[in-house]
């Protein structure tokens, strides 16, 4: 399996690279891909000179252009698309059937993968994007349980990634307007989920935290307990009664467990989220990522995640607590 | 104007739904959604059933369509669109791409619900070759992102044979997920749910730990917290070339709602605001969807 890792800028895709990625991810520096974070992401220049750095290590480099290209906007992302295809990339992950379209007819020669948020779960999804933009991959959202993905392996008329570690999305990608119900920005129009520009944090007369988002209160932290990043699907409502995490508790996902199972019914690549992390995050997961894969390939039969591992990207996980996600039925 | 009744997106019971269907035959909705697209376990009606009510409504004057699951995981979740699909009677609403693709490979015309995503005219082209007649915009577009899609459908020659739908009124489906937060409010296992979400017809609130409300828990599907209210911005709509405006029931107040639009389309002016419990407009107005923008 192919293990494809993130990165927001050069130093993370030089720390990816040199970490045991056979392939790399970016994104150009606007709301044409779904990680539209200040700060983040690559010009066109950068983009060129990390293409570099992959090419002579024999790395692969993705470009993401996954954003639903909006109407009054639509020629940054045909720009995109041909840049992605002037750099000569490996590939141009995208959702939005304009710019599949797009794509497919100005630059036949591009390889497409359908991005996760083009929200394929199921083997009619695949089977029209196959025939209208003869993509050869497809990025599965995070909803099917491994029997399932199992089940569309067999069927998908193309090769599928899925996700194996990283900050979990409980929504189907693509389907989500959670975030510009209380903010205006959601991933398919601007490239972001739950802005920075919307978060506040506001330490409470007793000494915690409230987070807001959009001016909601997202969640409330007391003295001393680490107050997380107001993502929605994350906080802490009242339903019913109870405060609780009534949606999901912040957590990341993490499949090494699940590396045989993944690898014999041949799921093309994994894919670990993360473009807005730093370049020691996405070092150290690519790093145990990597020797897992290896191990696995070594010796198959023998194969158990290692507990250092674990710890590890136990660390590195949001609330320092992992899951096996959708993959898991009791999850559901 | 026309006005388009959407699919239930909530749990019923079977007479529930036979019952609010009744009421629908005798109101003045032009166009009926049938058919489940929340959640495949939902089985209270099967395709059956709702042909029954298919036939029923359409002897009654209405243009009636079937609409498809959104989220589609499971082989059987593919052979029931698969079925719905080829039910040869009535036109479909593709809410995944899923029946796009079987409906346009059997050669028949379709229409998208607001689920599968265009926001650009360039998909629009594509899905309108493969036979949509009729798309439900995105419910997070606004009018002026609307405009412009509609301005671009115009450039590329498409916008002819074109129907536009807006969501105007109703409890919006945000999101969807393989989690049911139902059966976890209420602790337990999706696999043996025991269907809870027939107790909440109207879905379960969620709000803020300061009491405001966010959200509707919709099984697996998360909802508006606020009802979207669009019913009189019609005037607008028409302006711009939109040709129907979709309602979605929670309750019965549904036909309360059609009924205060259609008294201003008789009179063919617009009137003046009708407000509704717990109301929202903003994604119209290209602010935050919860918000309630006072014209």
């Amino acid at each position: 399996m192919e293990l494809v890792c993130p990165a927001g800028n050069y130093p993370s895709l030089k720390s990816a690279v040199d970490n045991g990625a056979d392939a790399v991810y970016i994104g150009f520096r606007d709301e044409t891909n779904a990680r539209h974070f200040a700060g983040l992401n690559f010009s066109d220049k950068r983009a060129l000179k990390a293409l570099e750095y992959a090419r002579d290590r024999k790395v692969r480099i993705f470009v993401a252009v996954n954003t639903f290209a909006q109407a009054d906007n639509w020629s940054k992302w045909e720009r995109a698309v041909d840049t992605a295809s002037d750099l000569g990339v490996d590939a141009l992950i995208a959702a939005d059937s304009g710019v599949l379209g797009y794509a497919a007819e100005k630059h036949p020669s591009l390889n497409l993968h359908l991005s996760v948020q083009g929200s394929a779960t199921n083997q009619g999804s695949l089977e029209f994007y196959h025939q209208n933009f003869d993509i050869k991959r497809a990025v599965l959202p995070r909803v099917l349980s491994l029997k399932q993905v199992a089940a569309l392996t067999e069927k998908s008329p193309v090769e599928l990634e899925v996700f194996a570690f990283g900050s979990l999305c409980i929504m189907a990608e693509g389907r989500c307007l959670l975030s510009s119900y209380v903010t205006g920005e959601s991933p398919n129009t601007a490239g972001a989920c739950s802005p920075a520009s919307a978060v506040r944090w506001q330490e409470t007369a007793a000494g915690g935290m409230d987070t807001r988002l959009g001016g909601k209160l997202i969640d409330r932290f007391k003295a001393g307990e680490q107050a997380g990043y107001p993502t929605l699907c994350k906080g802490r409502f009242e339903v019913e009664g109870d405060i609780n995490h009534a949606l999901e508790e912040p957590t990341s996902l993490n499949t090494l467990d699940l590396i045989p199972e993944l690898s014999v019914m041949g799921i093309g690549a994994v894919k670990i989220e993360g473009r807005q992390r730093s370049p020691a995050y996405v070092g150290e997961v690519t790093r145990v990522w990597r020797e897992a894969l290896d191990h696995y390939k070594q010796a198959p039969s023998s194969y158990r995640a290692k507990d250092q591992w674990m710890r590890a990207l136990g660390k590195l996980s949001e609330g320092s607590q992992t899951t096996l996600g959708a993959y898991s039925r009791p999850w559901q | 104007m026309q006005t388009t009744l959407g699919p239930l997106l909530h749990f019923w019971s079977k007479n529930e739904v036979f019952d609010f269907y009744e009421q629908v035959a005798e109101s003045g909705f032009d166009r009926i959604c049938l058919g489940e697209v929340t959640c495949g376990k939902r089985r209270e009606l099967k395709l059956a059933d709702w042909l029954e009510l298919a036939r029923r409504l359409q002897n009654s004057g209405k243009n009636v369509i079937l609409s498809t699951m959104t989220l589609l995981e499971s082989q059987s979740d593919y052979f029931q669109l698969k079925k719905v699909c080829g039910n040869e009677e009535f036109l479909v609403e593709a809410n995944d791409m899923a029946a796009v693709q079987e409906l346009s490979s059997r050669g028949l015309d379709f229409v998208t619900g607001p689920s599968v995503n265009i926001y650009n005219a360039y998909a629009l082209k594509h899905l309108q070759k493969l036979g949509l007649k009729r798309w439900v915009m995105p419910v997070e577009l606004s009018a002026e992102k609307l405009k412009a899609v509609l301005a671009q459908a115009e450039s590329l020659g498409i916008s002819e044979s074109l129907e536009t739908e807006v969501f105007s009124y109703g409890y919006m489906p945000l999101a969807y997920s393989a989690r049911c937060f139902t059966a976890r409010v209420n602790k337990l296992n999706k696999d043996a749910c025991e269907f809870t979400c027939l107790k909440t017809p109207n879905g379960i609130p969620l709000a803020t730990q300061e009491g405001e409300k966010l959200f509707t828990i919709n099984g697996i599907q998360t909802m508006s917290g606020q009802c979207m209210n669009l019913l009189d911005q019609w005037w607008m709509m028409e302006d711009m070339g939109v040709s129907s405006m979709r309602f979605s029931a929670h309750s019965k107040e549904v036909f309360t709602a059609l009924d205060k639009v259609l008294a201003q389309l008789e009179l063919e002016q617009p009137g003046e605001t009708m407000p509704v419990n717990d109301q929202c407009n903003g994604y119209w107005f290209g602010r935050n969807g919860l918000e309630m923008e006072q014209i």
